[in-house]
């Protein structure tokens, strides 16, 4: 083994070519990635994360080019070679997993062969392939691999999918192992598998990694080293505790403090953000990079590009400043708003709501006996994996499908009909939602000024210039700047456009508004923005929040309550602070286990075997039991557990009684030796 | 720097300017350097000039029987020969240009009309409608086009607007497809949903906010059947089911003239068939050109 | 997969049923009326009414379709009111020449369809990706009497290599047959070339594009393997379904070919049939090439889903 480090990236500069014209997408990417060593390499969308990725594996669409710099791979220079020697080097030396594996499968051929072909093209011929194939994904924790060979791709689930992509790019024992967001989309407990899984085989090969991920906290636990890319720059690089810790970048000081941590709830301190916005792509920028939104820029930062100074031990910062980094102005105002309206009484409850589908012969039961409070003046948190149902509760909050016969909905102390078609114009636009895709969301072809004085009208029968004013208010109420009312969606960003989506929303002057996973397809640093702004306008406003989200972190900075779901089903529901901590239900402990957090406390890792069970065919009893780590026995095959007050406002379902929870939970975790259910 | 002031607000919008816009105007542009549609404009443009202005730019009038010269070959005086009636086959296919060009447009105009119409209604509503409307549909497509439109105008009778109708019908079905597919992809969009969390009625959604966003795919609709229905004035005028027997036609004259091909008379087929095979091809040039600078 | 085959069969036969109705009462807006095509115009009223009631013509509507269909569907085609002899018997030999001729032409498009459509797909936006697809466009869009008519001056009149007329003399073996079916099957080929070439681009950009090629690539595989392998599987499906939805146009469609050259086709009997309101060959020909097209989607639709591992094996682990 040498000692050459396995891939050097120095000064790498690549363009795409749009329309004609030449657009810097890297702009002199250097770092290094030694033997065994995994690296990471965080930044917000548009940074050029993917870019880097591609480029090392040669795969750059047809318009992009490498214009300057070098990439050796163990010791050889990457950019010089042919065709055949970049067959070679992805046969034999480099490989790259990425997000969305089902898309990565051949749909039309079975697991098997295709796992197979990484061993032919090392030179296995058929049958020594096959038996290697067979070897290695037992090697990614499959039970049964003889089974999932025959199997085509579309009939395994995301976690099995994304554990066939990673045996095949591991089957040449590679140098260098890309992952390009290879869990984002997948299921917290799942996604915690998978890393597991790439973090023992790391051991087992020795492979170098080069993890891009936008999700610092993943990040945190998977590499040595990290470095943080911004519009195509390396702006900081370090060993990834001391980075976390003590940043010496703006930017990454700045990105620090987006992320809600544990502790911080929105009544407490609003989030920090980043003010202003990504430079755009090909824009020609003499200084740093980072200087149009960096609180502590001087002159010399506009006209001089920053070299990466070396601050000893490994670290590197682009920074003229880099030892004031931290002392970077907060952007949060000090005092808060929180006139708080919330007043325990109830807006929204429903009893014994279900929904059931019907789907190729096949009954999917996908709400069951759902019975919750909203208060009005609160936020609630709906938390939930895929199959939980969580999307499911919100059309029928919102009445774009109807809930089973025999359950009950009411708003406000009247009955709320199952279709929006059959409500009164006063419950229509009493409760609005914010979608999680702001393209999809907004009609492209409209200005910003029509989509909301369209609601405007319908919802409240504003015309005229009573309308233009009210959309100028909002456009306001949600910091958006009037000169842009006569956009359309296309021209701006993800954050401006939510904000429309936003506005929208309260142009009823709704009692509630349905946050369905609002921020999820959002930056971090405009996560934070848009989270501020939730907070604010339900402070001022006093609307009630059911808020949907699959990260838990900025699920427990602005819920006040939380409802827990798996399967269809409440599994706990409690304040924010009662849910996150024990005694709490043993979904939402392996929950909180699988979920890596950027805290750095070691917490043990809860194991959930198996798979969610399909909603067609729910487990009998307790639907957890299949997966439970603290399974019981018979009791929880047979029964299901009723949705009971545990405590005084903490609701739980569950056989295990609350003060043998709290005992067993505070116990250090080493009940895990307990043997796991099966069905 | 307004960093501090108000940091939740984005500081300097760098508003790309108008994409839509831009995207328009690089289209147009993109097609003005196309060769594809450059040349499908000169093709169909002559034909369009050669309706519009026909018998002033004829060199003989298309009517006049010359009985002394039938059949004649072509010369200096007829640049493409005579007919069998002795008239000038080159004016003729000159002035023969409008019979096609007034009737294929308004056919093809009728038939996106309706199959957009239609395509909406079917995508939007979903379900049963959906599926009694794509039954019919299927059923009609399963006889051939030529056939329907045959029997139809043996049912009506031949007439300029018969023409117009039948083919406009008969289009629509298979537009009302491609539109039903761009709607289903549209009708996912959370923008549709958010207009039911509005109240707005069905026929607003459909047309207010689905539309627009598929006139796209609609326009290219448009000029790829635009030549096809060329095709199918052309065909059946050839048949012998053309709208006006009395003035020149291209398709009636190469039925009238093909029986003298083994006699060696080439020319009263040949010109009127390249006619219409370029005026076709032009026009398709042009859909071609088009369709290519959506897909960019 | 069965679940999807049932449901496409029944589908497919509540589209056979509207077929039916939509041929039936479609050929009744036909001006004519039955006895007096037959007697003529100058026959008397009286006898006229007499005939169309031995006939049935002037039973409830309802009632003639559903004697017409149980006729049909038990192989009793009824009379032919112009050539008075068995409908049956006038499609069976139609059907046969029509058959033959699409057979060839089929054979003759398909693999240069399917080969020019995969070649253009792998040299996208080369020259000989233009030159394929412009040719294949402009080349479909021309009638069929054009682009015949210029096939008969070319090669019939001025080369004199090949019959102007489609019909071999009664008893000639096969080649000769086929040479003389050879200049309308060109012109067929020319026709639908550039369609089928086109749709079978689409689907293998598709599959070039897609993530899974990218795997195949990102695995150091060659290029030849790549599309041998992974690509034209998944390519090929779309042009399936077009190939199908074909068959029908081939097989009654063809009037201005089978007009041309001379050939008795459905097409032409189709034609006739209408021109002279002989109801019984009308109604039961246009059925039968709706059937035929009916019969070719759904053998595609099969052979789709047989392909199709999503469809095949529907439920997921």
């Amino acid at each position: 083994m040498t000692t050459d480090p396995a891939i050097e990236l120095e000064g790498l500069e690549v363009v795409y070519r749009v329309r004609g014209t030449d657009r810097s997408v890297l702009r002199g990417v250097t770092l290094t990635i030694g033997r065994g060593e995994s690296f990471g390499l965080v930044g917000e969308s548009g940074c050029g994360k993917t870019t880097t990725a591609f480029t090392i594996m040669r795969y750059l669409p047809r318009n992009g080019r490498v214009v300057s710099g070098s990439i050796r791979v163990n010791g050889e220079d990457l950019l010089a070679m042919g065709e055949g020697g970049v067959r070679r080097l992805r046969a034999t030396t480099l490989s790259m997993v990425y997000q969305n594996p089902g898309s990565a499968l051949n749909p039309s051929i079975r697991v098997g062969p295709q796992v197979a072909e990484a061993f032919e093209l090392i030179g296995a011929h058929k049958g020594e392939a096959r038996d290697r194939a067979l070897q290695m994904l037992t090697k990614v924790q499959i039970s049964d691999p003889a089974r999932v060979m025959r199997r085509y791709p579309h009939q395994l689930s995301g976690g099995m999918q994304q554990r066939v992509v990673i045996a095949m790019a591991l089957a040449k024992d590679p140098t260098l192992l890309i992952l390009d967001e290879p869990t984002t989309g997948l299921d917290a407990t799942v996604e915690a598998e998978v890393l597991d899984l790439v973090l023992a085989l790391r051991q087992e090969f020795g492979t170098s990694v080069l993890f891009i991920s936008h999700n610092l906290a993943v990040i945190a636990k998977m590499c040595e080293r990290v470095g943080v890319l911004y519009a195509g720059t390396v702006v900081e690089e370090g060993p990834a505790d001391q980075v976390f810790r003590d940043p010496r970048h703006p930017y990454t000081v700045g990105l620090l403090r987006c992320i809600p941590r544990r502790g911080v709830r929105k009544d407490e301190t609003p989030l920090d953000t980043i003010p202003g916005f990504l430079p755009r792509i090909g824009a020609l920028i003499p200084g740093c990079v980072f200087e149009p939104r960096c609180g502590l820029a001087q002159e010399i930062c506009r006209a001089e590009e920053p070299p990466l100074y070396p601050l000893g031990d490994g670290r590197f910062s682009r920074c003229h400043f880099h030892e004031k980094a931290h002392l970077l102005p907060r952007t949060a105002p000090s005092e808060l708003k929180t006139a708080r309206h919330a007043n325990g009484v109830p807006i929204l409850e429903l009893a014994n709501a279900g929904k059931t589908y019907r789907q190729e012969g096949q009954e999917i039961q996908a709400l069951r006996d759902i019975s919750l409070e909203i208060r009005s003046g609160e936020v609630l948190g709906l938390v939930g994996e895929s199959g939980s149902g969580k999307t499911t509760l919100a059309r029928v909050l919102l009445g774009l499908t109807a809930p089973d016969a025999g359950s009950e909905v009411v708003l406000e102390g009247n009955p709320l009909a199952g279709r929006v078609e059959k409500r009164s114009d006063d419950q229509v636009s009493a409760i609005q939602v914010v979608f999680q895709n702001p393209d999809g969301a907004l009609n492209r072809r409209f200005s910003v000024k029509r989509i909301i004085g369209r609601a405007l009208t319908k919802l409240r029968g504003l015309r005229g210039s009573e309308r233009d004013n009210r959309t100028k208010e909002l456009a306001q109420a949600v910091r958006f700047d009037e000169s842009l009312l006569a956009a359309r969606p296309s021209q701006l960003s993800g954050g401006l456009k939510q904000r429309v989506a936003i506005a929208r929303a309260f142009a009823g002057d709704p009692r509630i508004v349905l946050c369905d996973e609002p921020t999820s397809a959002l930056d971090v640093s405009v996560q934070a923005a848009i989270l501020n702004l939730l907070a604010e306008l339900q402070a001022e406003e006093g609307v009630t929040y059911l808020f949907i989200s699959h990260d838990l972190g900025v699920v427990r900075y602005i819920s006040d309550r939380i409802a827990v779901l798996y399967l269809g089903r409440v599994m706990e529901v409690g304040s924010s602070e009662t849910v996150f901590n024990p005694p709490h239900h043993p979904y939402t402990e392996a929950l909180l286990s699988a979920v890596p957090t950027l805290g750095g406390e070691e917490k043990e890792r809860i194991r959930l075997e198996g798979e969610i069970p399909s909603a067609a065919e729910p487990p009998s009893g307790c639907v957890f039991h299949t997966r439970c780590p603290r399974f019981l026995g018979d009791i929880c095959v047979n029964e299901e557990p009723p949705l009971e007050e545990v405590e005084s406002g903490h609701f739980m379902r569950c056989h295990i009684p609350i003060d043998e929870l709290r005992r067993l939970q505070s116990a250090e975790h080493d009940e895990l030796a307990k043997p796991v259910a099966g069905a | 720097m307004t960093v501090a002031q108000d940091p939740a607000a984005p500081i300097a919008v760098p508003v790309q300017p108008d994409q839509a816009r831009i995207a328009r105007h690089e289209r147009l542009r993109l097609l003005g350097r196309s060769p594809t549609f450059l040349i499908g404009c000169l093709l169909a443009g002559t034909w369009i000039v050669c309706a519009l202005f026909g018998p002033l730019i004829a060199p003989h009038s298309p009517e006049f029987p010359d009985v002394l010269n039938k059949l004649v070959g072509p010369s200096g005086e007829h640049l493409f020969g005579t007919d069998r009636l002795g008239r000038d086959v080159l004016s003729r296919v000159i002035v023969g240009a409008r019979a096609v060009l007034i009737v294929a447009p308004l056919a093809t105009l009728l038939g996106t009309v309706l199959g957009t119409a239609l395509g909406l209604i079917t995508g939007f509503y979903g379900g049963i409608v959906d599926e009694v409307i794509m039954r019919i549909v299927d059923a009609v497509l399963a006889v051939p086009l030529i056939i329907i439109a045959l029997l139809a105008i043996v049912a009506l009778g031949p007439s300029r607007l018969t023409l117009i109708l039948v083919i406009g019908f008969v289009f629509s079905p298979i537009i009302a497809k491609t539109v039903r597919a761009a709607v289903l992809g549209e009708a996912q969009l959370e923008y549709v949903q958010a207009a039911r969390l509005r109240n707005e009625r069905s026929p607003y959604v459909m047309f207010a906010e689905i539309l627009p966003n598929v006139m796209g795919p609609v326009i290219v609709e448009f000029t790829v059947r635009l030549g096809y229905a060329i095709f199918a004035v052309a065909t059946l005028s050839f048949l012998g089911f053309g709208a006006d027997p009395s003035i020149p036609d291209w398709g009636q004259d190469i039925s009238q003239h093909y029986q003298f091909i083994s006699g060696g008379v080439w020319w009263p087929v040949l010109f009127p068939s390249l006619a219409i095979a370029t005026l076709i091809v032009g026009i398709n040039l042009i859909a071609d050109a088009i369709a290519q600078t959506f897909e960019r | 997969m069965a679940r999807f085959l049932l449901k496409r069969l029944g589908l497919a036969t509540i589209t056979l049923f509207l077929l039916t109705i939509i041929v039936f009462f479609g050929a009744q807006v036909l001006p004519g009326n039955v006895a007096r095509r037959i007697l003529g115009g100058f026959a008397d009223q009286r006898a006229v009414d007499n005939l169309n009631h031995q006939l049935g013509t002037d039973k409830p509507l309802l009632t003639q379709y559903w004697n017409w269909i149980s006729h049909f569907f038990r192989g009793d085609l009824g009379l032919s009111l112009s050539y008075h002899v068995p409908v049956s018997s006038l499609i069976g030999n139609a059907l046969e020449h029509s058959l033959k001729l699409a057979a060839f032409a089929f054979i003759m498009v398909v693999p240069l369809a399917i080969f020019g459509g995969v070649v253009a797909a792998l040299k996208r936006d080369s020259i000989v990706d233009r030159v394929i697809t412009l040719a294949g466009l402009s080349l479909t869009v021309v009638p069929e009497f054009v682009t015949g008519i210029l096939l008969i001056l070319v090669f019939g009149l001025w080369l004199g290599v090949f019959p102007v007329s489609a019909n071999a003399p009664p008893g000639s073996d096969v080649l000769v047959q086929l040479k003389y079916l050879f200049l309308p099957a060109l012109t067929l080929v020319i026709l639908l070339f550039g369609y089928i070439a086109r749709i079978t681009r689409a689907g293998t950009i598709e599959a070039l594009d897609a993530d899974y090629t990218r795997t195949a690539v990102l695995k150091g595989m060659p290029r030849r393997t790549m599309i041998r392998r992974h690509v034209l599987r998944n390519s090929l499906l779309p042009t399936i379904a077009v190939v199908a939805t074909q068959t029908g146009y081939l097989i009654g469609g063809l009037v201005v070919i089978e007009t041309l050259f001379n050939y008795p086709g459905m097409g032409r009997l189709i034609f006739t049939a209408a021109s002279q309101k002989d109801f019984p060959l009308l109604e039961s020909s246009v059925l039968i090439v709706g059937i035929v097209y009916l019969v070719a989607t759904l053998l595609a639709d099969v052979a789709y889903s047989l392909l199709n591992p999503r469809i095949r094996y529907a439920t997921a682990e």
